[in-house]
Order: C-alpha cells, then sequence, then structure tokens
C-alpha cells in the first residue's frame, strides 16, 4: 500500500516534538473560545429552556454534564490507546508525551462522570451508588487511569515506563467495549444511550441538541487541555535541546 | 424559558442540589484541566531559567 506523500510528511513531521510544539500554539486560543461558547450554551439551554422530563423532573438536566464527561473519559482513553500502539510499534515520543499528557484529564473526566452519576442516581434510582454493570465497568476505567499514572511515578527509566504505560493502555481498551454494551448485555439500572449513529434520538429536539453542543464544547475543551498539557511535557523532556533553553531564556526575560 | 421565576431556576422542582452540585462540580474539574498545564509550564520555565543561569547557557 502506498500513502499519498503529504501523508507520509506529517506523519515523519508528528515525530517531531519541536514541530508539534510550534504547529498547535496557534490553535489553542480557538480551541478554548470554541469550547467556552459550545458548552455555555448547551449548558445554559440545558438549565434553563429545555423542557422538564416528564418523569424525572428537572433531575434530568444533570445529563448535560455527565454524558458529556462520560463520553470524553472513554474516548480520552481511546486516545491512550492509540498512542500506545503508535509507541510500541514507531517508537514514536510523541505518543509517549501525549499519553502521559492525557492520563490525569482522562481520570478527572471519568471521575466527574461517577460523581456525576452518583449525584443524578440518588433522585432517580434512590441510591448514590448501586453495583451496576455500567458503574462498574467505569469504576474499572478510572483505576485503569489510576493504575497508567501510577506506573510511570514508579518506573524511573523513562523508557521503561514509556513502554510498560503503553501495554496497560492497549490491555485496557478491552474495557471500552464493555463499558459500551454494559447496558445492553447485562439488566441494568442504567439507561441505554441518547445517541446512537444509527438511530434517531428518543428525545425532543429541545432536550437533545443542548446535550450534542455540551458534548461537542467537552470535545473542545479537552483537545485543548490535552494539547496544552503535552507541550508542558514536551518542555520537560526536550530541556536539552538548544530550541527549549532558547524559549526559555525568551520567556523568562518577558517575566 | 421552562421556568416561572428566578426562584424556582434555582429550586429546580426540588431538585436544585443535586443539579447545582453537578454543574459546581464539573466547573470545578474543567477549571482543574484549564489551569494545570499552565502552572506546571510557569514551573517548569522557573525552574530550567534557574538550571541554565548556573550553567551559564544561553
Amino acid at each position: 500500500m502506498k500513502f499519498p506523500a503529504p501523508l507520509v510528511r506529517l506523519w515523519h513531521r508528528l515525530g517531531s516534538p519541536r514541530w508539534f510544539f510550534e504547529t498547535t500554539a496557534p490553535w489553542l486560543p480557538w480551541l478554548l473560545g470554541l469550547g467556552v461558547a459550545l458548552l455555555g450554551a448547551g449548558a445554559f439551554w440545558g438549565l434553563a429552556l429545555a423542557p422538564a422530563d416528564y418523569l424525572q423532573g428537572n433531575s434530568f438536566r444533570i445529563i448535560y454534564v455527565h454524558v458529556p464527561s462520560a463520553i470524553l473519559a472513554q474516548s480520552c482513553y481511546m486516545l491512550m490507546g492509540s498512542c500506545g500502539v503508535v509507541l510500541l510499534v514507531w517508537r514514536m515520543k510523541l505518543a509517549d508525551m501525549v499519553l502521559e499528557a492525557a492520563a490525569p484529564i482522562g481520570a478527572s473526566f471519568t471521575a466527574l462522570a461517577l460523581a456525576t452519576g452518583a449525584v443524578w442516581g440518588k433522585p432517580t434510582w434512590g441510591t448514590w451508588w448501586a453495583w451496576d454493570a455500567r458503574v462498574t465497568s467505569m469504576l474499572i476505567l478510572l483505576f485503569l487511569y489510576l493504575g497508567i499514572m501510577g506506573l510511570r511515578q514508579a518506573l524511573q527509566r523513562p523508557e521503561a515506563a514509556g513502554r510498560a504505560c503503553a501495554i496497560l493502555a492497549i490491555v485496557g481498551l478491552v474495557n471500552i467495549p464493555i463499558i459500551k454494551y454494559s447496558v445492553d448485555w447485562w439488566l441494568t439500572l442504567h439507561q441505554p444511550s441518547t445517541f446512537k449513529l444509527t438511530e434517531k434520538p428518543a428525545m425532543p429536539p429541545s432536550m437533545w441538541i443542548p446535550l450534542l453542543l455540551s458534548v461537542l464544547g467537552f470535545y473542545a475543551l479537552f483537545i485543548w487541555s490535552v494539547l496544552q498539557s503535552t507541550r508542558v511535557v514536551v518542555l520537560e523532556r526536550e530541556r536539552r535541546t538548544q530550541w527549549v533553553q532558547n524559549f526559555v531564556a525568551a520567556e523568562g526575560s518577558k517575566a | 424559558m421552562n421556568f416561572d421565576s428566578f426562584g424556582a431556576f434555582l429550586a429546580m422542582g426540588g431538585h436544585g442540589p443535586y443539579v447545582w452540585g453537578c454543574y459546581g462540580l464539573t466547573l470545578l474539574v474543567l477549571l482543574y484541566n484549564l489551569l494545570a498545564p499552565g502552572r506546571r509550564q510557569r514551573r517548569f520555565v522557573r525552574e530550567q531559567a534557574a538550571r541554565q543561569r548556573r550553567s551559564g547557557g544561553p
């Protein structure tokens, strides 16, 4: 198979942390503005304009923060699993840097999904916590994130730590379909997904449009956070290079 | 607007603490993720600048 030349060039450049650092800088303010605007619109619409649910009343408005954080928790893990493959197969340093930067962000979104789910469960299921298949598989996702972060802390040699984290990230990918299908495979308390690729949502547009806005806003803010964190990891790991030392000298003279 | 008054909006039909608690928690997590990289970069620049001064770097 032959890849088009621009794609091959992009692939080689991605191997260069300096190229990543310089290319992503102009994207950041746009992503941040887009994320704040989309999430602000989604949250306002969801809180104030959308009609109350006929069964759950106003507690259903938690969906506009619970579902996006749960989606991002899984997307972030898939990003880390892909980075693990790229690191092990092509030895791309940047993949390991993204893996390091994304882990705490993914852990925070997973914890947020579990916490908002618990608060939503109280008025809806009558309990803060249930060992439901969906809840339990999300708790395993949180432990996977914490495990990857702990592994990196525990191993002294950076290359060994990177490879170990990559392997754990790849192995943990089996949990992603379990989370997704947990509501179909087991009899659970958790309701099935709002969005399906092949069907129209079961909600009226006045309920699902704000959810879509808020999911997109979460994605933009997530991408911003991962890019920004990866840039700091790039600086830290490349601190012996001339370009980072020049960057630090320029920043230091600004302060 | 789905609510008659601002008071009704805050009360959320009795679900106010649950709904606002979740949104407050979300705001905290998002703010942490937005502020953490800037703090880490400032710390790195400070420490690295000191290292470069010691070694008489660029």
